[in-house]
Formats: C-alpha cells, sequence, structure tokens
C-alpha cells in the first residue's frame, strides 16, 4: 500500500506558506481572528503561520495556546500524571473567530479537548481547524479547514514532528513505522 | 511522581515537592477563569472526614475537588455517629463501603491517617494529626513565598509562636529544609524547647533575635485547644513577648513576607495593622490553598483506565 514519507525542511516550510495563504484569502483581515496552538506540538506552528500572515498583510493575528491535559480522556490510566501545560488565551474567546492549529491530526480526540477548554474561557463566535498533517484514523467528527499535508498512515505508525527554534530549515516530519498487523 | 497519599513532608523529596509546586502554579489560572471547573476527575468521589474543626482547610479542599469536578461529601465530627461512639476505623470502612477514590482527614491523633492509608485503597490526604503534620498548609506556604522570593534555598524563615505543637510548623520545617531554606523558630521555652533543633531548625528564644534576619515571617496561632497549664503565664504576656507588632515589622527587612496560617486571634499573635499591612500575605496564602489542593488531588488520584486512545504525538 502507498505510503508517504515524512517531509523535509523545506517542504515543511512550503506548505506552511500555502496555508498561511490560504488562510489570508478565507479569513479576512487578521485582527478579526486569533491562532490557538494546542500545546506542545501546535504552539510553534501558530506562531509560524502568525509570522507569514504578518508578513503578506503587514498585520499579526494575536496568537494563544491551549493545553488540554485536564480534559483528556485518557488522563487515569494509572499512568504518572503528565505535566500541565499553559492555556493563555490573551483576548476575549466571546464573540471571537478562532482558528485552532495543531501539528498532526489524528484520532481527532485532541481536538475534541481543546474545543472543551476554549469554551470554559468563553464562547467564540467560530472556530476553525488547521493542522500541518493529517494522517487520517478518525475516531470522533472532526475535520480540518486547512490541511498541510495528506499522510497515508498504518494506525500503529508514529508521525512525529519536529520544527527547529528558529526554523533555521532542520525542519522534519518523520513516520515511523509501527508493528504491521496481518500484512 | 507516584504515590497513593499525601500524609506529611518528612521525607518528601525535593522533586516531588518542585512538582507539586509547579502544577499548583498551573491550576490557579483555573479559578480565574469564567467557568472555574474543569472535568479531570469527572465520576470521582472525595470524601472530607474533619473530627476537628476546620473552615479554611476545609472549604479549601471542598472546592479544589469541586474545580476538579470531583462529587464531594463532608462528613465532620459533630454532625457524624462519631458522637455516638463510632471508632475511626469503623467509620472508615463504612466510608470504604461506599467507594470513594479520596479521603481528606483531619483528626486530633496523630498518625491516624497513616493508618488509614495503609488499611484502604484510596487516596489519603492529611489534612491535620494532632500535633503531627498539616502538609497541604506547608506547601501553600512554599508557594506564596517561592512566588515573592522567587526560590527557597539560601532563605530565612522565622516560625514563631507555639512551635512545638504546631502542625503547620513541622510540615513547613520539613518541606522547607528540604528545599535548602534556613529556619529560625522562636517561642517561650515551653513551646519551643530545644529538642526542635533536632529537626534542622535554629532555637531561638525572643522574637527579637529572629525578625532581622528573616526573609519571611511566619507566625503561629496560640492554640488555646492545646494549651495546658503552666505552657504560659497570661495572653498579654505572650503577646507582649512574641506577639508581632508595626514596631516589630519596621525592624525587619522593608520587604519581609509575614505570614499567618490562619484563623488569626488578633491583637495575640499579630496586631491588626499587621496583619491588614503591605507585607502581610495571609490572604494570598488563601488563594494559594486552593490551588495547591488542586494540585495534590490531580497528581495523587490514581485509577483504572477509563478507556479511549491517545493521540498526543
Amino acid at each position: 500500500m502507498t505510503r508517504t514519507t515524512g517531509m523535509n525542511g523545506v517542504e515543511v516550510g512550503r506548505t506552511l506558506d500555502r496555508l498561511a495563504t490560504e488562510m489570508i484569502e478565507q479569513l479576512g483581515i487578521p485582527t478579526d481572528y486569533s491562532l490557538v496552538g494546542i500545546v506542545t506540538g501546535g504552539r510553534p506552528i501558530a506562531e509560524r503561520l502568525a509570522d507569514r500572515i504578518e508578513h503578506s498583510t503587514g498585520v499579526r493575528p494575536a496568537t494563544g495556546t491551549v493545553d488540554i491535559t485536564l480534559y483528556r480522556d485518557d488522563l487515569y490510566t494509572g499512568l504518572e500524571k503528565p505535566v500541565l501545560g499553559e492555556t493563555k488565551l490573551p483576548f476575549k474567546v466571546s464573540g471571537q473567530d478562532i482558528v485552532l492549529v495543531d501539528d498532526v491530526l489524528f484520532t481527532g480526540r485532541t481536538v475534541r479537548a481543546a474545543l472543551d477548554v476554549i469554551n470554559d474561557y468563553g464562547r467564540p463566535r467560530s472556530v476553525k481547524l488547521a493542522v500541518l498533517v493529517d494522517r487520517g484514523h478518525r475516531e470522533l467528527p472532526i475535520t480540518a479547514d486547512f490541511t498541510g499535508r495528506l499522510l497515508m498512515t498504518e494506525k500503529t505508525d508514529k508521525v512525529e514532528v519536529r520544527l527547529s527554534e528558529d526554523e533555521a530549515g532542520d525542519d522534519q516530519v518523520l513516520v515511523i513505522p509501527g508493528e504491521r498487523g496481518g500484512q | 511522581m507516584n504515590r497513593k497519599d499525601l500524609l506529611g513532608l518528612r521525607g518528601v523529596p525535593r522533586e516531588d515537592i518542585v512538582e507539586i509546586l509547579d502544577t499548583a502554579m498551573r491550576f490557579r489560572n483555573v479559578s480565574e477563569r469564567r467557568i472555574k471547573k474543569v472535568p479531570t476527575l469527572r465520576g470521582r468521589t472525595v470524601v472530607t472526614v474533619f473530627m476537628e474543626n476546620s473552615t479554611r482547610t476545609r472549604l479549601s479542599f471542598d472546592l479544589a475537588a469541586k474545580r476538579l469536578s470531583a462529587d464531594t461529601l463532608g462528613f465532620s465530627a459533630s454532625s457524624s455517629a462519631t458522637k455516638k461512639g463510632e471508632t475511626l476505623m469503623d467509620t472508615a470502612r463504612n466510608i470504604d463501603a461506599m467507594k470513594p477514590d479520596a479521603i481528606i482527614i483531619r483528626h486530633s491523633a496523630a498518625g491516624s491517617p497513616h493508618m488509614l492509608a495503609k488499611a484502604f485503597p484510596w487516596s489519603v490526604l492529611n489534612a491535620g494529626d494532632g500535633i503531627n503534620e498539616h502538609p497541604s498548609q506547608a506547601l501553600l506556604d512554599m508557594l506564596t513565598m517561592r512566588d515573592h522570593l522567587g526560590t527557597l534555598e539560601g532563605k530565612t524563615v522565622a516560625i514563631v509562636g507555639d512551635v512545638y505543637h504546631s502542625r503547620v510548623a513541622r510540615s513547613n520545617i520539613y518541606g522547607l529544609t528540604t528545599m535548602g531554606a534556613r529556619v529560625l523558630v522562636a517561642g517561650p521555652g515551653t513551646m519551643c524547647p530545644p529538642s526542635m533543633s533536632e529537626l534542622g531548625v535554629e532555637v531561638r528564644h525572643s522574637i527579637d533575635d529572629v525578625i532581622e534576619e528573616a526573609d519571611v515571617i511566619m507566625m503561629l496561632r496560640i492554640q488555646r485547644e492545646r494549651l495546658q497549664p503552666g505552657m504560659m503565664s497570661t495572653i498579654n504576656e505572650y503577646s507582649h513577648f512574641y506577639g508581632l507588632d508595626l514596631e516589630r515589622v519596621r525592624r525587619a527587612r522593608p520587604d519581609v513576607l509575614v505570614m499567618h496560617p490562619g484563623p488569626i486571634n488578633r491583637g495575640v499573635e499579630m496586631t491588626p495593622e499587621v496583619a491588614d499591612g503591605a507585607n502581610s500575605v495571609i490572604l494570598e496564602q488563601v488563594t494559594n490553598g486552593v490551588a495547591v489542593r488542586m494540585a495534590l488531588l490531580y497528581l495523587l488520584l490514581g485509577g483504572e483506565a477509563m478507556g479511549g486512545d491517545s493521540d498526543a504525538e
């Protein structure tokens, strides 16, 4: 079966360029919406998209973060508790148009949890979803409005997004094959 | 951190204290939102068993559990079958039969939380056992100090009053010394015996000997319920020699933190001007109490899988 491999730094950069362009096209003036990265993977992507939007339009959308730890549906698995990240929404959530940003869209459970977090801060006018990679295998009725790249993966594979701090070009998306069942 | 109970701070390693304080900082945010509640402990049951009086600690634990969406039920000596002669163990067996996930207990007998923790599978949080420990209070005190001082390492904390009979003092001494702070204690000889130095603190006998060095002055409540005849002559005399008034605060560092675990005997341990003054962080202690107790419930309550995959990658 076809399985695309990951992405290299140049591809990640071009994909982010395209996502930013699509957002400018469809969402209008950047002051009208905010980008909210899901901790931890979505945060740098939201910042990079904001950089690009600012570069093209001269206006930077507000950015924030949501940490979903307290809203996870798999928190009590007998393991040690995950470290809590920071939810920071430095704008009025009620009435706001929000674009949630994550690195990888997989089962959709993270996005479900992130929507619950946002709702406890206020009632946004709308929430859209932007992801760098959609790897399939959804378990909830959730889909992205802005998708960077579709990756064909097996459910057991791991998809890892590694972003450099300063966008120096060594970004990559890796598909690490997992156990193969009955092939 | 992987533990079922929090019975005291004696022997709790530094990493665990840091993890609790860091987690508590995140939880402060929940109390400032529109909806002051997260679904983390949905479907969990937390029972508060208070066999001694309490306002603050009980409300604080109750609120912490509710802000994490746990169901809470309370139980106090005056309203319970204890008055009819039921033993603590029998009370606990009955609570156990109702399938709780955690019990928060305050009891006049030191060691009672330890007994329950050994006998039952649920988490036990010590909310004060006799004169032994009151760990959540010490943690909220340390969080308040860390907020203002940046670190506890190398800081000087003076604890003044009836140190010997104070579980708040004992937990603070264990926690603060683990974190690398220097602890001075001062009080009348009957309440602050020289043997306290075995806990790694410096024993002084006058408040005037600790005031100038301290980054933090923690005043303890005179616990009239634990006073025995002969421990002090009169409240007035105690207040004269060990009370914190503006004149004494003026001799301290200008940014000294004045703390008190509450409830305050105004005019005994400290004058109202000090309790409500610029150096007082007493109400911050209360706010931090809720966050620390949320962190404890979050970190301690374990349990079996509730199902569902993670898509954390």
